[in-house]
């Protein structure tokens, strides 16, 4: 895009309106009223490079590429505070996730985002059986920066996992396949249709 | 006065007779005070206290009646009598209640009501019973000036009480500036219970339904429109004025109306003082009263925008344009219907053109009224980016290039909009104010011998405009104003109220409004102006002093012509005869006594109120010889809020020094200095005056009479050093209805400087 382009799209409806067809929830952006409770009551909000409120005054000033590129809404703890305190009712947390989703979609989200990594694991994870198996999930999350640190991690934790076991909280035959959910050619098989829906949903709005 | 008779009725109740030598009371009153007759009663305000006044008052040909009960300010509807004058001595709120119950103060609290018994039978016998001055009957006739949505409010809302009114308006039709709108803002809020969804039906832009009520307005039969006329002038005062009616082609009718009402409106700020936004140089850079024109004549239609005829598809709204600011040329408040009007403006183009982008670039949204919110929520809801920004320029070569710094997201940036709309604001449309240039009563020697100059009025506006009232008061021609060129209005306790009895102001010539408010402000103004009609033909005061027939008289043998009664009045009541005498006009005195305490040879006086009612009061109360040790501290209380306030702080228990001996006052403004020269002359050990808060905030019920007082008691420390007293023997306070406690505490302390400073040498 052009510099040209990129000033006349300021302040523009489109990327507001690409929001509002693609993102989960995301036809509430237009509501918010800049108050910045949504920032104030984040206990991450710190942290983030653009608070929700400012993602959202960023979307209707049509930053598109600073919006999807960024990591903020992937630090969304889904605590559900902004929610409850919007005096819009704004469900920003939604927003959040829908942003985030969308920017997936697109390629766009940061390379190595931690919570993307993991959401992904543990996608992958729940997609094979039906259920989250903890232990694969748990060494995964141990070994996602590398081996290196994954040992590390391992033997650090190796006292909480070996108390685990006594306490039967933890099976070390989970290890090996594990247990799955009843049906779970029922299961993929709804997966499959999901994937068909939001297919061809994108195929005629994306 | 040798058929002055004065009957003392004595209250037992609420534990005065538990507190006080009630004996000693009657003795007091009828020794002291010289009552002819006294009575006590066990509760003298119930229906049997009332008879037994009522029928001693008959028996006893009585003429001046002094009630030893409560404060003036409580029973006032039983203790109502209207064919004798009445004094009042406050025992309950003025004593006992504001004293400690316990032996040691017995002697000192009897003291304290001895005193007041003394003061009030002193006052009644300086007292006569008003009556009004039979100046002016019943006009029942309206004049309203201006002819847009407020005026025509006021004319229809006073013709359907049965009041005739006269509409003048200066241009060639009625409607003023709503005429000239496409739609208006909404006028009610969503439903109750409506959720804040963002699908949810919000209340949208309205019909002006201006036609309708100009339509209204010709067809009624009591109202007579004059268009493309003026006022020539305005003389007399409320219940009769006579106003000349001159028409833009020379002829000059006259009438005579009853009260009137100014509701001459704004002008549009002129944006030729913004070159930052381009608007000299691009005619696609408009007013929001210029949009207005633009969506008229659209009707529905896309709107073009003015250069080349382009249907717009972009727009940027400046809010605050020349607004909220302190540049020079700029205006300093908020217009209070720019934000609503640019959401209403953005949802012309988005309801035509969904597709239009709409940019409002504001730095506080501020949407007044009930629908406010609701309407900004419809704009949302219709994609119009709101957006915290704050513009700095507005770039006219090509496209036009609004750049900005957006608060929001902290950078400076940029857009592009086919039109730009200005969101200016209102500028009053108020005559020229008569304190633009202080007025003196003498120009020669402005500061008199006892400093009663008038203190110079604070006023930026000097821009000469024309007259609109042209009264041919001594005081100028037109309603005062209070700041930014507004027109002075009571804002705190009588809104519509002007210095100027019976001419009210209402719209936004008062303050900035939009159409609701101007409303709701034309049919208040309406109905103050129907009261006044009334008042003025039954000879009563307007409020804070409603109802009261005293008015004020003068001794023309000991006038000295100084003016400064005239020239200090707030209201400009009083004007002047050919020979140079004061002319009061009693329909347009507000009763406050200000030129009673200007008057430095005293002759100004009214019936119940003097020079002498109150130096009477001040001179009857007892002064203990210097060895009793038992100061005397005279407090000279506004009997609108520092009264009430100290008789709230006997409610709530507070407590006072036993010293104390307080007068009520109309206002400070007319306290005369000669009370304070006489009170120190007397012996008192200290004097503390209460008044209210002045300047432009002020709170004074009478609006300049606190400032009066104060710039006259600035002089008063050389009159106590010519008599070798301590300045601190007198002070002055502002203090409000609500100082409880602090009420009190300000006369306690003056006991405490009292003591250290020591008695006053003036005690015989």
């Amino acid at each position: 895009m052009s510099t040209n382009t990129a000033m006349i799209e300021k302040y523009r409806n489109s990327f507001l309106r690409e929001v509002e067809a693609n993102v989960e929830e995301g036809d509430w952006v237009k509501m918010c009223m800049q108050c910045g409770v949504c920032s104030g009551s984040c206990p991450l909000g710190k942290d983030w490079a653009h608070p929700p409120q400012e993602i959202f005054m960023m979307i209707r000033a049509g930053k598109r590429e600073e919006v999807l590129t960024s990591d903020s809404m992937w630090m969304c703890t889904s605590c559900y505070n902004c929610i409850v305190r919007c005096p819009r009712e704004l469900p920003i947390t939604h927003i959040m996730h829908g942003l985030a989703h969308y920017a997936k979609r697109l390629g766009l989200a940061p390379k190595n985002q931690p919570t993307m990594k993991f959401a992904q694991l543990f996608w992958d994870n729940l997609a094979k059986k039906g259920r989250v198996n903890e232990l694969k999930l748990g060494i995964s999350l141990y070994f996602m920066n590398g081996f290196g640190e994954g040992i590390k991690t391992s033997l650090k934790m190796k006292d909480i996992g070996l108390g685990m076991l006594k306490a039967k909280r933890m099976s070390v035959a989970e290890a090996f396949g594990g247990h799955s959910v009843k049906d779970l050619t029922g299961f993929q098989k709804m997966l499959k249709k999901a994937q068909e829906l939001e297919d061809t949903r994108l195929s005629q709005h994306g | 006065m040798a058929d002055q008779k004065i009957g003392a009725y004595i209250c037992k109740g609420c534990g005065l007779e538990d507190r006080l030598d009630m004996q000693q009371i009657e003795m007091t009153a009828t020794r002291d005070g010289k009552a002819a007759v006294a009575h006590q009663h066990d509760m003298l305000c119930s229906k049997e206290g009332v008879e037994m006044i009522r029928n001693s008052i008959e028996s006893d040909e009585i003429t001046h009646t002094v009630i030893i009960a409560c404060s003036r300010r409580a029973k006032v509807e039983a203790f109502n009598f209207d064919d004798v004058a009445v004094a009042r001595a406050n025992l309950r709120e003025g004593v006992i209640w504001l004293r400690p119950d316990s032996d040691e103060n017995r002697e000192t609290t009897q003291e304290m009501a001895d005193d007041y018994v003394r003061m009030a039978c002193a006052e009644a016998k300086a007292m006569h019973q008003p009556s009004p001055s039979g100046e002016q009957d019943l006009n029942k006739h309206l004049l309203v000036v201006g002819g847009g949505v407020s005026g025509m409010t006021v004319a229809l809302e006073a013709a359907a009480a049965g009041y005739p009114v006269s509409i003048v308006e200066k241009s060639g039709a009625l409607g003023g500036h709503v005429a000239g709108l496409y739609k208006r803002t909404p006028q009610h809020a969503a439903p109750a219970g409506m959720t804040n969804g963002r699908n949810v039906d919000l209340p949208g832009a309205e019909d002006t339904g201006i036609e309708e009520m100009i339509k209204r307005v010709e067809e009624n039969a009591d109202i007579t429109v004059h268009l493309n006329s003026t006022i020539a002038k305005t003389s007399g005062a409320p219940g009769r004025f006579s106003v000349d009616i001159a028409t833009e082609s020379g002829s000059t009718t006259t009438e005579n109306f009853g009260a009137i009402v100014q509701a001459s409106g704004f002008k549009p700020y002129d944006a030729n003082q913004l070159p930052e936004f381009g608007y000299d140089k691009s005619a696609d850079v408009v007013t929001n009263m210029e949009l207005e024109a633009l969506a008229k004549a659209a009707n529905g239609g896309p709107i073009k925008r003015p250069s080349d005829g382009k249907e717009v598809t972009s727009v940027a709204f400046v809010q605050c344009a020349g607004q909220r600011s302190d540049k020079e040329g700029h205006l300093p408040y908020c217009s209070g219907f720019c934000c609503t009007t640019s959401i209403k403006q953005a949802l012309y183009f988005k309801e035509q053109n969904p597709d239009c982008d709409t940019t409002v670039l504001y730095s506080d949204l501020r949407t007044p009224g009930a629908a406010g919110e609701d309407f900004y929520r419809r704009g949302q809801q219709n994609e119009v980016i709101f957006t915290k920004g704050d513009v700095s320029e507005v770039a006219t070569n090509g496209d036009l290039t609004v750049k900005f710094k957006d608060i929001i997201l902290d950078e400076d940036t940029e857009l592009v909009a086919d039109l730009v709309v200005l969101a200016t604001g209102q500028v009053p449309n108020s005559g020229p104010d008569p304190y633009a240039v202080p007025l003196s009563a003498d120009d020669e020697e402005a500061a008199g011998d006892d400093g009663t100059a008038p203190e110079p009025e604070e006023n930026t506006v000097t821009v000469s405009v024309e007259s609109i009232l042209n009264l041919d008061y001594r005081q100028g021609t037109d309603l005062p104003h209070l700041k930014h060129g507004f027109t002075d209005s009571h804002f705190i306790c009588f809104p519509y109220e002007t210095r100027r009895t019976g001419i009210y102001a209402a719209g936004p010539v008062r303050r900035p409004m939009d159409i609701k408010q101007a409303v709701d402000d034309a049919t208040g103004a309406a109905m103050k102006a129907i009261q006044e009609v009334h008042n003025a033909a039954a000879g009563r005061a307007a409020h804070p002093r409603s109802g009261d027939l005293s008015f004020p008289s003068f001794r023309k043998e000991g006038c000295t012509q100084c003016k400064r009664c005239t020239v200090e009045c707030p209201f400009g009541a009083i004007d002047e005869d050919e020979e140079g005498y004061p002319q009061y006009n009693e329909s347009r005195c507000r009763r406050c006594g200000t030129c009673m305490g200007a008057c430095p040879v005293r002759v100004i006086s009214f019936e119940n109120y003097s020079v002498e009612t109150v130096n009477q009061q001040i001179k009857n109360c007892d002064i203990p010889d210097e060895f009793d040790e038992k100061p005397r501290i005279l407090a000279l209380a506004c009997e609108n809020d520092a009264y009430p306030a100290l008789d709230q702080a006997a409610m709530s228990g507070e407590e006072l020094t036993p010293w104390a001996r307080v007068i009520p006052v109309r206002c400070l403004g007319s306290v005369n200095l000669s009370w304070v020269t006489d009170a120190m002359n007397s012996g008192y050990d200290g004097v503390v005056l209460m008044g209210c808060q002045k300047g432009d905030d002020y709170q004074c019920h009478f609006v300049r009479g606190s400032a009066m007082a104060a710039e006259r008691m600035s002089k008063v420390g050389d009159t106590l050093s010519t008599l070798n007293l301590e300045p601190e023997r007198v002070v002055i306070h502002e203090v409000a209805i609500t100082d409880i406690k602090r009420a009190p505490q300000l006369i306690n302390d003056m006991a405490k400087v009292v003591e250290e400073i020591g008695m006053s040498p003036f005690k015989f």
